[in-house]
């Protein structure tokens, strides 16, 4: 007896209510509020159109596909838990999975295909698995970075752009062999394996601080390979999801370009803090105006109006719950504390806003780095915590700095800056920054919540 | 197949077009959360690999396939946990509405 509905017609329900669903979720991810229904949303497609696969009649054998799924959620839930400063490197790892998967599935279309593969056909799965292999050995270059496995510092050798471009144009000649005959299996392993030495030589000359850039950039190539997957299974979920994560990737690098000033290019052939070093370091010592937590405490007990600016260095001295509790102690005795977030803080987009509300900061007093410039010059206090040259005001004035033009923090317009920092090195593009030596900027030196923690007692202990 | 080659283009532009107009509204505060969601929805490439594996056509395939589920089953468990749990801890100070 043949069923009512036919079981192909169910499971392309099942992907256009999936589709719906995804672009419904990436809707709701636009606020606060309904982000949370955003992510249900998606679960739902997510499940629906897992189980309409299911019901594929071409699927002779569960076995595998069983055991794999159980495999794949019991590597997952940790994946899933781990700890809110290692969400960089999570991010990563995931891209590398992702891009695992696509490169895997294309190979072996390839292979059940061959010689059969229509031109058309063979370039967009050429596409999908060098796209697919550079992301993977990338994604996991970019984790092992994050996680200091892997030296943070960029490694760059002269002839570094000349032997990456080889490297990807012999990916493209013999992929564009391969179009003209796609019956050559012993080429194929090529067009994998040379994209996969790609994604390293492309990660090595990588900084820390350009990190947010490489991760969205990463995770473009992923929701692309994913879409050119689409093409080659004839799947239009595929095809949708792919582009999805295309463009947010997309949108999320031009962000972080526009951030830092540079260009995909730049950010990608140009190593930026190796040639300044020496620079740097050359620079005669000029005299700071340095406080105490005491001293500290005392301006900030006076002053109306707070804004807090985080970088990096909050996150990798895990000061984010003390500064919560000077927040706090602020708030108490009626100072207006906010923080100003610039796109590029930390090691991925939207790193600080994490942290911070993870340490309980109601996501209101998170401002971007619009929002709060024209906050500064009615601000008492600028407190500068963990970051450099996002506060460089060189980046505003010195035509010859390498920063100059990227958007900054104006935090020097502020009546009074603070910067905790641990001494006077200079920050990660090793640039020096004039912000220092300013008569308004007094330098806290010492370890970031160490510093904060001791504000905080000056502030609670003998005056509540 | 020439055509569906045509019709899925289309189907690509108009979701990057949609793509480009929906992330653009989401808020900096939430491009943490938006990239480990994107991240989990890019797993939606089980379903290739379910095929894959489940087709039984040749041995590497369904090997091939079954490594594939692994992989993208873990970005998509691994991916909604983290967002909901980031999600979650983004509060408000202004009383909220039930």
């Amino acid at each position: 007896m043949t069923p009512v509905i036919p079981t192909d017609h169910i499971i392309e329900i099942t992907y256009l209510i999936a589709t719906v669903l995804f672009i419904l979720s990436l809707k709701w991810m636009s606020s606060p509020s309904t982000a949370r229904r955003g992510v249900f949303a998606a679960e739902a497609g997510m499940l629906l159109a897992v189980i309409g696969t299911l019901l594929h009649h071409g699927i002779v054998e569960y076995k595998w596909i069983a055991i794999a799924l159980v495999i794949g959620s019991i590597i997952g839930v940790p994946l899933g838990e781990v700890a809110m400063t290692a969400v960089p490197q999570r991010t990563a790892l995931s891209h590398a999975f992702g891009a695992c998967c696509v490169t895997l599935v294309g190979t072996a279309e390839f292979y059940l295909r061959t010689p059969n593969v229509p031109r058309l056909m063979m370039g967009v799965l050429a596409l999908e698995v060098i796209l697919g292999s550079l992301t993977f050995t990338g994604s996991l270059m970019a984790a092992g970075k994050l996680q200091e496995i892997l030296p943070q510092r960029p490694i760059t050798y002269k002839g570094a752009n000349i032997v990456n471009l080889s490297v990807l144009a012999m990916a493209v000649l013999v992929a564009g062999f391969l179009v003209a005959h796609p019956g050559n299996k012993a080429l194929f392993p090529v067009i994998i394996g040379v994209p996969l030495l790609f994604g390293v030589l492309m990660i090595i000359p990588i900084g820390g601080a350009d990190m947010p850039t490489v991760i969205s950039l990463l995770n473009s190539y992923a929701g692309l390979s994913a879409a050119a997957m689409g093409f080659v299974l004839d799947s239009k979920l595929l095809i949708v999801a792919g582009a999805l994560d295309g463009a947010s990737g997309l949108i999320l690098s031009i962000n972080m370009s526009k951030a830092m000033n540079r260009s995909f290019t730049n950010v990608l052939f140009g190593a930026f803090g190796q040639e300044h070093t020496s620079a740097a370091g050359a620079q005669e010592a000029r005299p700071v105006h340095s406080a105490t937590a005491e001293e500290a405490a005392a301006i900030l007990a006076a002053a109306n109006k707070v804004v807090i600016v985080p970088g990096y260095g909050m996150a990798v001295a895990q000061a984010q719950h003390k500064v919560r509790e000077l927040y706090d102690a602020l708030s108490k005795r009626g100072v207006d504390v906010k923080f100003g977030i610039h796109p590029v803080a930390g090691r991925m987009p939207g790193h600080m806003n994490v942290l911070l509300a993870e340490a309980d900061i109601p996501y209101d007093k998170l401002l971007d780095m619009d929002d709060v410039n024209s906050d500064f010059p009615q601000t008492d206090v600028a407190l500068v915590i963990g970051a450099n040259d996002v506060t460089n005001p060189a980046a505003r004035t010195d035509a010859s700095s390498p920063i100059f033009g990227m958007p900054i923090l104006d935090v020097d317009k502020a009546r009074t800056v603070m910067v905790i920092k641990r001494g006077m090195s200079p920050g990660f593009a090793g640039i020096d920054n004039p912000l220092y030596y300013l008569d308004n900027t007094l330098m806290l030196f010492g370890d970031a919540k160490a510093f904060v923690g001791a504000i905080v007692r000056e502030l609670t202990g003998g005056h509540s | 197949m020439q055509s569906d080659l045509i019709t899925n283009l289309y189907v690509f532009i108009l979701a990057a077009f949609i793509g480009f107009e929906v992330i653009r509204r989401v808020s900096p505060l939430l491009h943490t959360p938006l990239m480990s969601l994107t991240n989990a929805l890019d797993a939606i490439a089980v379903v290739g690999a379910i095929i894959l594996a489940g087709e039984h056509k040749s041995t590497l395939s369904t090997v091939l396939g079954t490594i594939a589920i692994v992989a993208a089953t873990s970005n998509l468990v691994g991916g909604f946990i983290i967002t909901d749990r980031m999600l979650k801890m983004f509060k408000s100070s202004r009383p909220q509405k039930p």
